[in-house]
């Protein structure tokens, strides 16, 4: 049994080994300065980096505008399929999962396939001028809508938890019986019940927003991760120093949603 | 893929694995009646609520999805007959050449580096799902949690200033005389598992736990030994999740695309890269739709990988319960 337990303590120590050092090794690649000392530059030059505040603008706009978006579409076809029509349910989840299936980039092809029939099949209509300005590289609304796609399964399957928790039939029922029109039922009853799911979702998809990096690339915009990636070439301490901080903003999230997780299961039990 | 969050061992995620056979069914049943009380009006109106969510899905996914299966099978508007003429050229081509290398080098990366993430991270998380300290459970699991969502381009960076040409290890070390470069199939490899080993941990652990002692005991007490107990008890149980965790960590390497386009661009020939080329038009005059066609090539791939994926994942749910 000792043996068992010493192999056991190997088999972690390696595994640590191999997982920690990266992480070492990135902070101090970040911080050496070439000449035995060290230098945080890499640290507080960050802020005056060209381009590195407008990226980050950007990225943050898209974030915000995903999850609004996000939910708006999201949560009233999820409460419909729990409250009026049960068949509803299958095809939800069906759209709520597709996009899991089809890899990011096989997607991007599809889009440029679609943007392609601008110039192609639309030049001369006045419809031609909706391809110009989802193109805008000041917000570019073609990132919002494959944003919106890619968060669907994840916000999908945190908001269906959040659901399972609640009996939305009776609350709303209830909230109608006391005189609540159907708005004012899911807005002031449902929706705060859902609070932690809805936070959870959201937060899923502002990480997810802030690290995409396949489509914005692709298709030549230049949100954060695009910009880490350009800039990294030129600095190279620079861009370990941004992904030290990444990781970080990883755990921060991540710490954020097992915390609200934990309250849910608490809120739950009483 | 990389980019994407996974869930994580959180309470509220286990809670959504631990029912998945049978939640939902209780509000469901006790909105059926409701339902069939109010008659046909809140049914329709409830299709009026799920609108938006088909509007947008008919055009996120819907438009890509024709300007996918229709521009795989014709010309290019760049093409010297015109374009939109019906074509097998297109796929043909992109089942050739340098391509076809691309999608065969794409296909082993992914097998080999899902194998060694799955063979790796079994005996891991056996390790910490059994360690009796609950201090290390928590964090190598919630560390997993990080790492398995950590990924695109901050893990290439990482990965350049660790074992890159000028990296603290390369250095350190002197790695560079034994033939080390990260920027070949190999580096490519170590860094990928960076994130799928963390990611086997998460996906079998909850098998793991599954594994009842009584059956170790029983087996025990029918003198078997523990290779005996593992090879007929525990790995025939635990064959659905492996397979499982096998075909996700599969797709997920399948499908990655920012680490190896800010590691090594398209000097190792993945589809992913390909693509990025050919949408770049790095391609000959007249094969625009040809990254459509590959396109398409990915997404039967990832398909096949899914439709083996779901079922066994419904199979090794039924040990979980």
């Amino acid at each position: 049994m000792s043996r068992l337990r010493m192999g056991r303590g190997l088999v972690l120590l390696v595994c640590g080994i191999y997982f920690a050092v990266p992480m070492c090794a990135s902070l101090l690649f970040s911080i050496d300065d070439y000449h035995g000392g060290y230098t945080f530059h890499a640290y507080t030059e960050l802020l005056s980096a060209p381009g590195f505040l407008d990226s980050l603008y950007l990225s943050l706009e898209l974030a915000a505008a995903t999850v609004a978006v996000l939910l708006l579409v999201l949560v009233p076809a999820l409460l419909a399929a729990r409250l009026g029509a049960p068949k509803l349910r299958p095809v939800v989840e069906v759209m709520c999962s597709l996009p899991l299936v089809v890899p990011v980039v096989a997607l991007t092809t599809g889009i440029v396939g679609v943007l392609r029939w601008g110039p192609d099949y639309f030049a001369n209509s006045p419809f031609f001028q909706t391809f110009v300005a989802i193109q805008n590289p000041n917000f570019p609304v073609v990132l919002l809508i494959a944003y919106v796609l890619m968060a669907l399964p994840f916000a999908y399957r945190a908001l269906d938890g959040g659901l399972r928790g609640v009996d939305v039939a009776t609350l709303v029922e209830a909230a109608r019986n006391c005189g609540a029109s159907y708005p004012r039922a899911v807005i002031s009853v449902v929706l705060p019940n859902l609070r932690s799911a809805l936070l959870s979702a959201s937060v899923l998809t502002v990480a997810l927003v802030l690290g995409e990096f396949t489509t914005a690339s692709i298709l030549g915009f230049q949100p954060f991760s695009v910009w880490i990636n350009t800039y990294g070439k030129t600095d190279g301490q620079m861009s370990v120093a941004v992904s030290m901080i990444s990781l970080m903003v990883v755990w921060i999230v991540l710490l954020l949603m097992s915390a609200l997780g934990s309250g849910r299961r608490k809120s739950a039990r009483s | 893929m990389t980019t994407a969050p996974t869930p994580v061992p959180a309470p509220a995620a286990v809670d959504n694995n631990g029912g998945a056979g049978t939640p939902g069914t209780a509000p469901a049943s006790q909105a059926a009646p409701t339902a069939t009380r109010r008659g046909r009006r809140s049914g329709n109106r409830a299709w009026l609520g799920a609108l938006p969510l088909m509007v947008f899905f008919a055009i996120g996914f819907g438009l890509p999805a024709i300007a996918i299966a229709i521009g795989a099978f014709t010309t290019s508007s760049d093409a010297p007959g015109g374009g939109g003429t019906f074509t097998l050229s297109n796929l043909t081509s992109s089942l050739h050449g340098a391509y076809f290398t691309a999608l065969l080098g794409s296909v082993k990366l992914s097998a080999l580096t899902a194998l060694i993430g799955t063979v790796v991270g079994l005996p891991l998380a056996q390790a910490v799902a059994t360690s009796r300290f609950r201090m290390v459970r928590e964090a190598v699991l919630s560390g997993s949690g990080v790492l398995a969502n950590f990924g695109g381009v901050p893990l290439a960076f990482m990965f350049v200033a660790t074992l890159g040409n000028a990296g603290e290890v390369t250095t350190s070390l002197g790695l560079k005389k034994y033939g080390w470069s990260l920027y070949t199939f190999d580096g490519l490899a170590v860094v990928y598992l960076y994130f799928l080993i963390p990611l086997m941990i998460i996906t079998i652990t909850p098998a793991l736990e599954g594994l009842r002692v009584q059956w170790r005991e029983a087996a025990a007490n029918n003198g078997a030994t523990n290779f005996q107990y593992w090879r007929y008890v525990a790995l025939p149980v635990l064959l659905p999740s492996l397979l499982g965790g096998y075909v996700l960590l599969f797709g997920a390497s399948f499908a990655a695309y920012a680490t190896a386009e800010a590691m090594v661009g398209s000097s190792i020939p993945l589809i992913s890269m390909q693509i990025g080329d050919a949408l770049s038009g790095n391609v000959l005059v007249g094969q625009g739709n040809l990254a459509l066609a590959l396109g398409l090539d990915m997404i039967v791939v990832a398909g096949l990988v899914m439709a083996v994926y779901l079922p066994l994942q419904r199979r090794s749910a039924k040990w979980l319960s």
